[in-house]
């Protein structure tokens, strides 16, 4: 395709130039707080780098050829980039600035290379704007996939911290919920309660709702499965933190909470388990 | 032919699956344990499923008809040791094995089993 | 979406289910599965595949592993050149009943696994795929 050797030979030219003019605007553009977030010698690499591999695609045989090693080995150092802008706490937009600010100087060496001739301009400028349109998006959904990761991650680490399963006496063990439960909360509630109870060795679990500001239908299936399975490994469970209000939703709703006992609060449903576990209390 | 091996404990019966069960060998363990029970007049029959890392809708229905067919016999049958693992999934699944009497492990089933009256 | 890998396992008797969940349950370690996610895969496998052979006569399973991005995923077809399944709706809908009924427990399986699709005729026989994500 002769129009893209016109490209070809504008990036390799013009080099430095174009280099210099988008750093340039890239560190003009950048706000203090973004100016503290990646050092200019980051960005300068980051730059050169790029430049080095658009021109490898653009030289090659075939630059709209999206499975050539050279268009892949670019793609991939765009993956990296985007995933180290999102650790480094940039938005979306920013990182997608990196490649649409290399248009200005990217166009203006076109000017250059195609001279006088209006039609070749025309159509360099209009793939040139489709190669880094594309590369902008994949970026950006790059971006958005990682962000999305992290936050999972974070959500994850967040519910290991807040459910923790205590031994409240030989064989009883505690499970005080706090907050809402969703179903990706309760599922690791659930196991990290079960493998507890196998662990111990504990036959009552006490789940304690007592901080849980609502139970609709979703939350009162997630806890009778959180029951069920308690039961199917050979254990028992008292819900206990069951104000009145809960009892009416639950009766509304037409759970049916199997024969599963609930207590007021934690005290009477310690005193049950203790009882049932064959304990006497003596003061 | 490969069966799952039943040891018996005084008027007890043990069964403890270790193998991945193919539904010919899950409907011969439920035959072999009723012919137990019934030879024996055993009171209850423990089946061991701590080893097992999977429970299907087969094996599932396999535990609740040999529970009914040993309360038809007089006998209890307790589960026990069932790995959170399969619990959360049968649960996921829809089976809750009501009816099934659950342990942790065997000395906590064979205790239930001696405590437990006649009836129901 | 890229695959990483694939294979297939028959599904023409008893011991070629037992195959296929041993099967899968390897494919899901290799992807990385939490000890949960195997079981919840293998025991969907488990169904998927006995329906095949009892309902459908004996077919086959075909496994592909898969990658997006940063996840790992397994995915699942179980095929068959059965009679179908008269009514899909109805099947999805159903559990295992005690007596009537298909009993399938399509519904169940689907529950355990992240994507689930079913494509079943009287002339094109069965065709179950279920993807989970690790």
């Amino acid at each position: 395709m002769a129009s893209s050797t016109i490209m070809a030979s504008a990036l390799r030219k013009h080099q430095k130039k174009i280099l210099g003019e988008w750093v340039q605007t890239l560190h003009d553009d950048a706000s203090d707080s973004k100016k503290a977030r990646i050092s200019p010698q980051e960005l300068n690499a980051q730059a050169e780098e790029f430049l080095q591999l658009l021109t490898a695609v653009v030289s090659s045989g075939n630059p709209e050829d999206s499975h050539s090693a050279q268009f892949k080995a670019l793609q991939d150092f765009l993956e990296g980039l985007s995933r180290s802008r999102v650790q480094q706490g940039f938005s979306s937009a920013e990182t997608a600035t990196f490649i649409f600010s290399f248009k200005k100087p990217l166009f203006a060496a076109l000017r250059t290379e195609a001279g006088s001739n209006a039609d070749e301009l025309a159509q360099e400028i209009w793939t040139a704007t489709k190669l880094l349109d594309d590369l902008g998006l994949t970026t950006v959904n790059t971006y958005q996939r990682a962000r999305e990761e992290v936050i999972n991650r974070q959500q994850q680490e967040m519910l290991e911290l807040s459910t923790p399963v205590v031994k409240l006496w030989e064989g009883i063990l505690g499970l005080p919920m706090i907050g809402t439960l969703d179903s990706a909360r309760t599922q690791i509630v659930m196991e990290s309660l079960l493998h507890k109870i196998v662990e111990t060795g504990s036959e009552i679990a006490i789940i304690d709702i007592t901080g849980v500001p609502t139970v609709d239908t979703l939350v009162a299936q997630h806890l009778l499965k959180t029951v069920t399975a308690i039961r199917l490994m050979g254990a028992d469970c008292i819900i206990s933190g069951v104000r009145p209000q809960i009892a009416q939703t639950i009766v509304h709703l037409g759970v049916d909470l199997q024969g599963v006992t609930t207590k007021a609060n934690l005290a009477d449903a310690l005193a049950l388990a203790l009882k049932r576990t064959g304990a006497t209390l003596t003061r | 032919m490969e069966r799952i091996p039943i040891l018996r404990i005084g008027d007890y019966l043990l069964a403890t699956i270790q193998v991945d069960m193919h539904d010919q060998l899950a409907l011969q363990l439920q035959e072999d344990l009723t012919s137990a029970i019934e030879r024996h007049t055993s009171k209850g029959v423990l089946i061991d499923i701590s080893a097992l890392e999977m429970v299907d809708s087969f094996i599932g229905r396999m535990i609740s008809d040999i529970s009914n067919m040993g309360r038809i016999l007089d006998a209890r049958t307790v589960l026990v040791g069932m790995q959170p693992a399969v619990a959360i999934t049968l649960v996921e699944l829809g089976l809750s094995l009501q009816g099934v009497a659950t342990a942790l492990n065997v000395d906590r089933g064979m205790a239930m089993l001696r405590a437990a009256p006649t009836d129901e | 979406m890229d695959q990483i890998a694939g294979g297939e396992s028959p599904l023409r008797s008893q011991h070629d289910i037992v195959m296929a969940r041993q099967t899968v349950r390897r494919l899901s370690q290799e992807m990385g599965f939490s000890l949960v996610d195997q079981t919840k895969m293998v025991t969907a496998a488990s169904e998927l595949a006995r329906n095949t052979l009892i309902y459908g006569g004996g077919g086959i399973m075909h496994w592909q592993t898969l990658k997006n991005v940063s996840k790992k995923g397994l995915r699942l077809i179980f095929s068959d050149q059965g009679p179908g399944i008269p009514n899909i709706e109805l099947a999805l809908t159903d559990g295992w009943t005690s007596g009537g009924g298909l009993g399938l427990g399509l519904s169940g399986a689907r529950r355990l696994v992240n994507e689930f699709e079913i494509e079943s005729s009287a002339t094109t026989g069965t065709k179950v795929t279920i993807v989970r994500w690790g």
